[in-house]
């Protein structure tokens, strides 16, 4: 009987998870969504603790359970709670790497288990023992989370400027003889016997930690967003390794769910970003950016700047202005103040927009929240194709610290890493005022043509600054 | 050969489930405009959160004496916790930006 509703809850918890997922991918109903699959997960934990039997035998050590859920669900909260918006990738992809080192420890707990349940006969082989279809399933539970784990580590670092690129000629030989060793050292312990099995189990956990770490650090910052989702499906197939391992319906749908939804989503992440999967593993940008250094190399002629004073005179006076927020905005934590000046504008009369860029900020969809989050009005939020129709119409093109995103060369230069990224066409208008702090490339580490062109100003600054400045500016005209 | 053909057979019904919800996983998100894609990755960064179950599973099997596995399971249920609860409340934390603009 509560074998059968454990069932139930699993079947619930299911169908909740892809209901979840289908409403998270539709504006309307996504908060309502997570919630369901929240409440789904809920339900699939409380009915594991109390009705889950295994061979007629209760589970035990609940206060062991209960102390890991609270322990977990408090620090959880409030590391979510207390991030700020503009660090919300980074404890994203740190959550990720908790749930990969999850299910690598559950396989490790396994793999133990199984050494415990024979060691009193060292000599059998460890092949003997179980069938390959479930080791299979514990090695590739231990290899995939722990290369989620490391791999999202790297990333939390590389996101918040604790870890620099990193990469050296012939990474990808290595990190191939690396992948190799990995499966190399889970062939060898099944091979083993019960008795040596130790040592290989060991190894496999070394070579995967390794692995993770290689695999992202050459993988330059801007494609982090990509390197995330596709760690976050790896997870997905990690959870489902242990679905498989414990016939738990629910663990395999989810994982797997997850796993597929994960790989798509990274696959319309690189679209979004204009560039292939391959590209971004294999990584033209960070792979030392040989493309990168002959864009940058290129002659350049001399930028203007502006100072503050002009600058809010042109835009006190502009009728229509267009707001290009971009990471150095999120940096600076800058978006209410962003919002400030548009209403102190739009109360002289100026009409002022915001062009947001697929890839604005670090992440598709990031710049939409944090804007949402200062209270800037939905419709105030033009995409991408609107604001391109729009430009011609404006008078002052305001871009705070964005860069990429407005290359021109994207368009022009075929020889340029960005080529083919689509683009805000700022020149179009009659103004272009450029926010940065200084004259550094952007992520992508090449230089951008916008800043040399005469109808382009720099103003230097730190966003949040000068915005502040440019409010008390235009107020006091 | 044989082993592999029997492991099949044997477990088909998982087999399938595979198959199937790799499907469900991409046809379900297959339309998503690109500002959801943060919220949507993070949603699903929570859902498979779901290997606690495993981690419950495990601690729960270990033999109340036998420390090395009690300490692997206590730590898989603090870190299996950490990804359910905070991939949750950081996901609603950003759509609950998205509803403000009504």
């Amino acid at each position: 009987m509560e074998l059968n509703l454990l069932t139930i809850c699993y079947l619930i918890a299911s169908v909740t998870f892809i209901i979840g997922l289908k409403m998270l991918s539709n504006p309307a109903s996504a908060r309502k969504g997570n919630l369901v699959a929240a409440a789904g997960m809920t339900i699939a934990i409380l009915g594991t603790i109390f009705l889950y039997e295994s061979e007629g035998q209760k589970l035990h050590n609940y206060a062991w359970i209960f102390g890991g859920l609270l322990i977990g669900a408090v620090v959880g909260t409030l590391a979510a709670k207390k991030v700020k918006m503009t660090a919300m990738p980074e404890m994203v992809s740190l959550f990720n790497g908790m749930g990969g080192a999850c299910a690598a420890l559950i396989s490790a707990a396994e793999f133990y288990h199984i050494y415990e349940l024979h060691k009193a006969s060292p000599d059998t082989a460890f092949a003997d023992i179980i069938p390959m279809g479930s080791y299979i399933t514990i090695a590739a539970g231990a290899i995939i989370g722990t290369i989620s784990y490391t791999g999202s580590i790297i990333a939390w670092g590389k996101l918040n400027g604790r870890v620099k690129d990193f990469s050296f000629k012939g990474q990808h030989i290595v990190n191939m003889i690396v992948l190799a060793l990995t499966l190399a050292a889970a062939v060898f312990a099944y091979r083993s016997t019960v008795g040596t099995i130790y040592l290989p189990f060991i190894l496999i956990g070394f070579f995967a930690f390794i692995y993770g770490i290689l695999f992202v650090m050459p993988i330059g910052g801007a494609d982090m967003p990509v390197v995330i989702s596709l760690l976050n499906s790896f997870t997905g197939v990690a959870a489902a390794c242990g679905g498989f391992l414990y016939d738990n319906k629910a663990m395999l749908t989810g994982g797997i769910l997850v796993g597929a939804a994960g790989t798509l989503l990274t696959i319309l992440m690189c679209k979004a970003m204009n560039r292939s999967l391959t590209n971004v593993l294999i990584g033209s940008f960070g792979g030392g950016g040989t493309t990168g250094a002959a864009g940058g190399k290129k002659e350049q002629g001399s930028h203007k700047e502006i100072s503050l004073s002009d600058t809010a005179m042109v835009m006190a006076y502009a009728n229509k202005v267009m707001i290009v927020p971009g990471y150095g905005l999120a940096v600076a934590q800058a978006q209410h103040t962003c919002h400030e000046l548009e209403k102190i504008l739009e109360d002289k009369g100026v009409e002022v927009k915001y062009a947001i860029h697929p890839v604005a900020g670090r992440m598709p969809g990031h710049m939409n929240v944090l804007l949402a989050e200062a209270d800037v009005p939905y419709e105030k939020l033009l995409e991408m194709e609107q604001a391109n129709d729009e430009f011609k119409t404006c008078d002052v093109v305001l871009i705070l610290g964005a860069n990429d995103v407005v290359n021109p060369a994207a368009k022009t230069d075929p020889a340029s890493p960005i080529y083919g990224m689509p683009i805000l066409d700022v020149e179009l208008a009659k103004t272009v005022i450029v926010n940065k702090r200084s004259m550094k490339p952007g992520y992508a580490g090449i230089e951008n043509d916008l800043f040399f062109q005469p109808k382009t100003s720099m103003l230097f600054g730190d966003a949040k600054k000068v915005l502040q400045d440019l409010c008390a500016e235009v107020k006091s005209i | 050969m044989e082993s592999i053909l029997n492991w099949v057979s044997e477990n088909q019904q998982i087999i399938y489930i595979v198959i199937l919800m790799i499907f469900v996983g991409i046809e379900v998100i297959g339309h998503v405009p690109s500002v959801l894609h943060t919220p949507l990755m993070s949603g699903a960064n929570a859902i498979h959160g779901v290997v606690i179950i495993g981690a419950i599973i495990v601690m729960g099997k270990a033999e109340p004496d036998n420390y090395f596995a009690l300490v692997l399971g206590f730590l898989a249920v603090i870190l299996g916790t950490l990804n359910v609860v905070g991939g949750f409340v950081v996901t609603d934390r950003m759509l609950e930006m998205f509803k403000k603009k009504k």
